[in-house]
């Protein structure tokens, strides 16, 4: 019996927070747009009944799902989401290994303070951290008045509202996402391990790309997922370090909704945002089992 | 075995494979190895042994290149191997922890030294096939670490140091993890592969019985010196030490003043009591403290007083140890002095002549006990 709560309450969390939510999302992407609130039509009335049901059930149709197809603004956003996603995970892991590889190999009494350094930022509103970067990357920010003040650049460089900006911008944001996972993997290598590798007649190098990087696999999979799902759907960093080039499927979605109030549309999108995320989210998942087998 | 026995560490003219010469290994304030000088020969079966933190793990990863003397030069067939690196010397190692490499096969653990040699394709599936066999691993060979046993893995490890024809093997506590049924098979195991292949091979264990069974040599150790290096039969018959003698194998030392007697010398241990004797070549001042080790085993257990026995003592039974094959009787001497005696069971229990509080004589010939200085 407790057994069954206990695997029944995260099931009831699942169905209340995720499903539920998603069955009225998907709901809405199906109805027509109307200046009323809520600004959709139809809502179901009950107490028509079945009648009421029915006519409910007519008014539904796949209109929005047709109408993201005709207009190239949707696939181009999903496209450059993710592109953005890819590259910015790509960037993160570059950044993240060594600084995860420095922590595995720091005397273990530093670690748990190099830990919380990581986990640091959390504790700072995310926006707020996401407003200092436009007070560092603007045209008269911190760091164009660092490099002009050290004469590197004569002109002050354009970094604001580029792709650069959100590039830079989710790297920082991202960053313990990708660490973590990765430091865990790194900090449970033997190290012996690299020593048997040495002796057997491999270089330092070589036994790190034959023995480290393939034993810290799982962390790097898991940290890029970590890091590629959430950037797909972003939507702060873009719309405040991103100019209007940038254009992202977390923006789309957040102007279909705000500012042409077409929530049937805007949650179309979202459905299909949430399809293309499935697929990756099953393999972290796989990744995930993986790594408990290997454990276990 | 050819006619003559294996001994090049008596033979002047050989050539030791391993040097040692001067060797002093600090951490820090830390001596690991202090000033040590001595010679491991070609296909020997050498022995670290010695409680832990004695310095037999370090001297170990000094002849893998971990390490590197503070003082003094390590020799490999006469070159000095300090500006080696490991993974360019011709010396591999098996772990203690075995550190197999979990993403990899057997068959890819063997490999993979070879790999790194750029050995051509036909010529690696040759030698990883000649080591599995050799280990007795051939259905194992598409098997990742974590899918075989304790065992296996042990002679995975085995087979992968091996691969490489080192001309020197490390074993850094190789049995350490298997259970004792276990442990003694592969100790036979390790001698026929050590055999077969001519390597050799150099074993760090704390464990005194390993040691003495697979060694052509065993080095005793103690805080960073080599106390004494001889063969198993001489480090235990010949200890040069109080501490070598109590470290191997079970004995009773008996403190007391010699005084020079015919062919050796008697020591007075304690009033009231008879001298007794030990031979000896030693050269000691009169009444100079001085120690007897006797093995339990030379000592002779018996209800009246042996005659025509220069070593005798009574005393009584404290506590009998059955172990299956032997007994081994602790008697208390009315001074207080525990010697033990030990006597092979090789009639049944319910026969056995003495019990507890017993009141019993010991004796040994002259030349059971070995006198020793310090």
């Amino acid at each position: 019996m407790r057994r069954l709560t206990l695997i029944l309450i995260p099931y009831f969390w699942l169905l209340a927070l995720f499903l539920v939510p998603f069955a009225i999302v998907f709901k809405i992407s199906l109805s027509d747009v109307e200046l009323a609130i809520p600004p959709y039509t139809p809502t179901l009335d009950l107490s028509e009944g079945w009648a009421g049901f029915k006519s409910f059930l007519a008014g539904l149709d796949f209109e929005n799902f047709t109408f993201l197809t005709t207009d190239d603004l949707y696939w181009k956003s999903y496209l450059s989401s993710l592109r953005i996603a890819i590259i910015s995970t790509v960037l993160t892991l570059f950044v993240a290994y060594p600084i995860a590889y420095g922590m595995a190999k720091a005397p273990k009494h530093w670690q748990p303070t190099l830990l919380m350094l990581v986990i640091l930022p959390f504790w700072t509103s995310f926006l707020i951290r996401v407003y200092s970067w436009m007070g560092i990357l603007s045209t008269e920010g911190y760091l164009n008045q660092l490099l002009l003040g050290l004469g590197v650049i004569s002109e002050p460089l354009a970094i604001m509202n580029t792709n650069t900006a959100v590039y830079i911008g989710i790297v920082y944001t991202y960053l313990p996402f990708m660490i973590l996972p990765i430091y865990s993997a790194l900090e449970r290598l033997d190290e012996s391990l690299l020593e048997a590798a040495e002796d057997l007649g491999c270089s330092r190098i070589s036994a790190f790309w034959l023995v480290t990087i393939p034993l810290s696999k799982t962390g790097i999979i898991a940290g890029c997922f970590l890091v590629f799902i959430p950037v797909m759907g972003e939507f702060v960093i873009p719309s405040l370090l991103g100019g209007s080039q940038t254009l992202m499927i977390g923006k789309v979605l957040f102007e279909e909704f705000f500012s042409n109030r077409d929530w049937p549309v805007a949650s179309a999108v979202a459905v299909i945002l949430l399809l293309i995320l499935i697929v990756p989210i099953i393999l972290f998942q796989r990744n995930e089992q993986k790594q408990r087998e290997a454990d276990g | 075995m050819p006619e003559k026995t294996f001994a090049p560490w008596d033979d002047p003219n050989e050539i030791p494979l391993i040097q040692f010469k001067n060797v002093t290994k600090r951490f820090g304030s830390f001596v690991a190895i202090d000033d040590q000088s001595f010679d491991i020969y070609a296909q020997e079966f050498f022995a670290l042994l010695g409680p832990s933190g004695c310095g037999k793990t370090t001297m170990m990863r000094m002849l893998a290149g971990f390490e590197n003397p503070t003082e003094g030069t390590i020799l490999l067939g006469g070159e000095d191997i300090a500006p080696i690196p490991p993974n360019k010397r011709e010396v591999n190692m098996m772990f203690q922890s075995y550190a197999l490499f979990p993403h990899l096969t057997v068959w890819e653990n063997i490999a993979f030294g070879l790999k790194r040699d750029g050995m051509a394709k036909p010529q690696i599936d040759a030698r990883v096939d000649e080591m599995l066999s050799l280990t007795r691993l051939e259905q194992f060979a598409r098997r990742k670490p974590h899918q075989i046993s304790g065992g296996q893995r042990q002679r995975v490890a085995l087979a992968r140091s091996l691969a490489k024809a080192p001309k020197l093997l490390l074993l850094d506590e190789p049995l350490g993890a298997l259970d004792a049924k276990l442990r003694q098979d592969t100790q036979f195991e390790l001698m026929d592969i050590q055999e077969k292949t001519g390597t050799t091979f150099v074993i760090v264990t704390h464990d005194q019985e390993e040691a003495m069974t697979v060694a052509s040599r065993v080095a005793v150790m103690d805080h960073g010196k080599i106390i004494q290096a001889d063969t198993p039969d001489r480090i235990y018959e010949r200890p040069g030490s109080v501490y070598v003698a109590d470290f191997i194998g079970e004995v009773t030392i008996i403190e007391g003043r010699a005084t020079k007697s015919e062919g050796g010398y008697e020591l007075e241990f304690a009033e009231n009591q008879p001298r007794i004797f030990a031979a000896s070549d030693l050269n000691l001042p009169q009444n100079q403290v001085a120690y007897i080790a006797i093995r339990p085993e030379k000592v002779a257990i018996s209800s009246d007083k042996p005659a025509n026995i220069r070593n005798a003592v009574q005393g009584k039974i404290l506590d009998i140890a059955y172990l299956g094959n032997l007994s081994t009787y602790h008697v208390e001497l009315p001074t207080g002095q525990i010697i033990k005696a030990q006597t092979a069971n090789t009639s049944r229990l319910a026969n056995r002549p003495f019990t507890w509080e017993d009141g019993v004589w010991l004796s040994w010939t002259d030349t059971a006990g070995v006198l020793l200085e310090r």
